[in-house]
């Protein structure tokens, strides 16, 4: 069974979506990659996203990560460590959740793959 | 077998195909990525014939309300005409039947449409100027029992559409019209909801036809309206709305300015601190905020920050 179906499915990853990205926007570090974005694609993207790494339905392909971030990493210097902010704040997403640490552990490095397609490296 | 109808071609879906699979079958290649009804990116509207409830999952409700669903996990149970754009009725005709100055700068422009514009209170429409095909958006602050459509015209310096309505446009006279658009109005989902409403000058407009029918639906939540202005001489409908909120228990109104004398049970100051300081806390509230983007863009992530979910906060930003 995977987290997804475990965590109780789509309602959970919308309960995580809107702590997650409260967390994202309330860190004075980052949000300024946010500023401007149409909220409700951004939250669909997460949500689309957090699917993903909980291993729920998804159709993942580097490419949207890659063309979606190409332009905060050349334009506004996005780097590791804003990408860690943001692992930093799945974390405690997940531990709001109620989430086990060896769970979390694993939620964690699935996300942690993308970050060469997030950095266009 | 159901027929989707697309674009004046008609194609069959299969048992068991969604639409997707059934249009690309056909080599109709609508926009797609997930396939699995979470991306949102396949989004269509059906113009005819009733979506399953299960392909607008995830929907907003006021999308869901219109006919929005998802073509990616849609088995069609009947015939369906979609579109894949922002679709409206095309273009109606509609007469002047009154131009009423609300304060300085805001007239009340009632329009009797020649055929039953169907709408939800809060929805805009476009209006068409009569002599340069100039287009604008006017929200509506009628509600459809009402039978005519009211429109709250700010004056613009310099503004076409504007100034032509204020000065030119008679009483009798022709306008065209399409519509209506936009997803920001009452859905009676849970009429225990707390409902805030921030509106910036004209961002009134939609608000009052929004509030009006919410108690027509026999809301009971709290209603918080906001009326932000940069003076009291910007602020209008305040008898109406004073009376509103001592004929119901559960609406405070509550004009705001920026600068100049505070009106009797208003505030003073920014509107979004306002807002913020008035109502901290705001998980399970619904929101609507309606007038100049940057405000109803900033208000919308102070919301979302204070704790109201994404799925409830509505925002129709002017621009």
């Amino acid at each position: 069974m995977s987290l997804y179906d475990e965590l109780g499915g789509e309602a959970s990853i919308d309960a995580a979506v809107g702590i997650f990205y409260r967390r994202v926007l309330g860190d004075a570090y980052i949000k300024r990659f946010f500023e401007g974005i149409d909220m409700e694609k951004q939250a669909a993207k997460q949500k689309a996203f957090l699917t993903m790494v909980f291993g729920g339905p998804n159709n993942y392909t580097g490419m949207d990560m890659r063309v979606g971030h190409k332009h905060l990493v050349e334009k506004m210097g996005l780097n590791d460590t804003h990408f860690e902010h943001v692992l930093a704040h799945l974390r405690s997403t997940l531990a709001e959740l109620g989430v086990g640490e060896a769970k979390v552990a694993e939620i964690i490095a699935i996300a942690d793959s993308v970050r060469d397609d997030v950095l266009n490296r | 077998m159901p027929m989707i109808t697309f674009d004046g071609h008609d194609y069959d879906c299969h048992q068991g195909e969604t639409i997707l699979e059934g249009l690309t079958r056909h080599g109709v290649l609508l926009p797609s990525a997930c396939g699995q009804g979470v991306c949102q990116t396949c989004i269509s509207k059906a113009v005819k014939g009733k979506p399953p409830v299960e392909s607008q999952k995830g929907l907003k409700d006021t999308l869901a309300a219109q006919g929005y669903f998802l073509t990616c996990i849609c088995k069609p149970e009947e015939d369906m005409e979609l579109a894949v754009a922002d679709v409206s009725k095309g273009w109606l005709k509609a007469a002047v039947i009154e131009k009423q100055m609300l304060n300085e700068s805001v007239m009340r422009l009632r329009l009797q449409s020649e055929e039953t514009l169907d709408y939800f209170a809060g929805q805009f429409i476009n209006l068409k100027h009569p002599e340069t095909e100039l287009v604008r958006s006017y929200s509506l602050a009628s509600l459809p029992d009402d039978g005519v459509l009211e429109l709250h015209v700010k004056r613009v310096p310099n503004g076409q559409m504007s100034g032509y309505l204020h000065d030119d446009a008679q009483i009798g006279g022709r306008f065209t019209i399409d519509g209506p658009v936009g997803d920001c109005f009452y859905t009676d989902k849970d009429l225990d909801q707390s409902l805030l409403m921030v509106g910036v000058g004209t961002g009134l407009a939609p608000l009052y036809g929004i509030v009006r029918d919410a108690l027509q639906h026999g809301h009971r939540g709290e209603i918080h309206l906001f009326h932000a202005s940069l003076a009291e001489s910007g602020l209008y409908y305040t008898d109406e709305l004073n009376a509103l909120a001592q004929q119901h228990e559960n609406v405070h109104y509550i004009p705001c300015v920026l600068h100049g004398e505070v009106p009797e049970g208003g505030m003073k100051g920014d509107i979004q601190q306002l807002v913020q300081t008035a109502v901290p806390q705001l998980t399970g509230w619904r929101i609507y905020v309606c007038g100049d983007p940057e405000i109803v863009n900033g208000l919308k992530q102070t919301c979302f920050m204070a704790g109201a979910s994404m799925a409830d906060i509505y925002t129709d930003p002017f621009v």
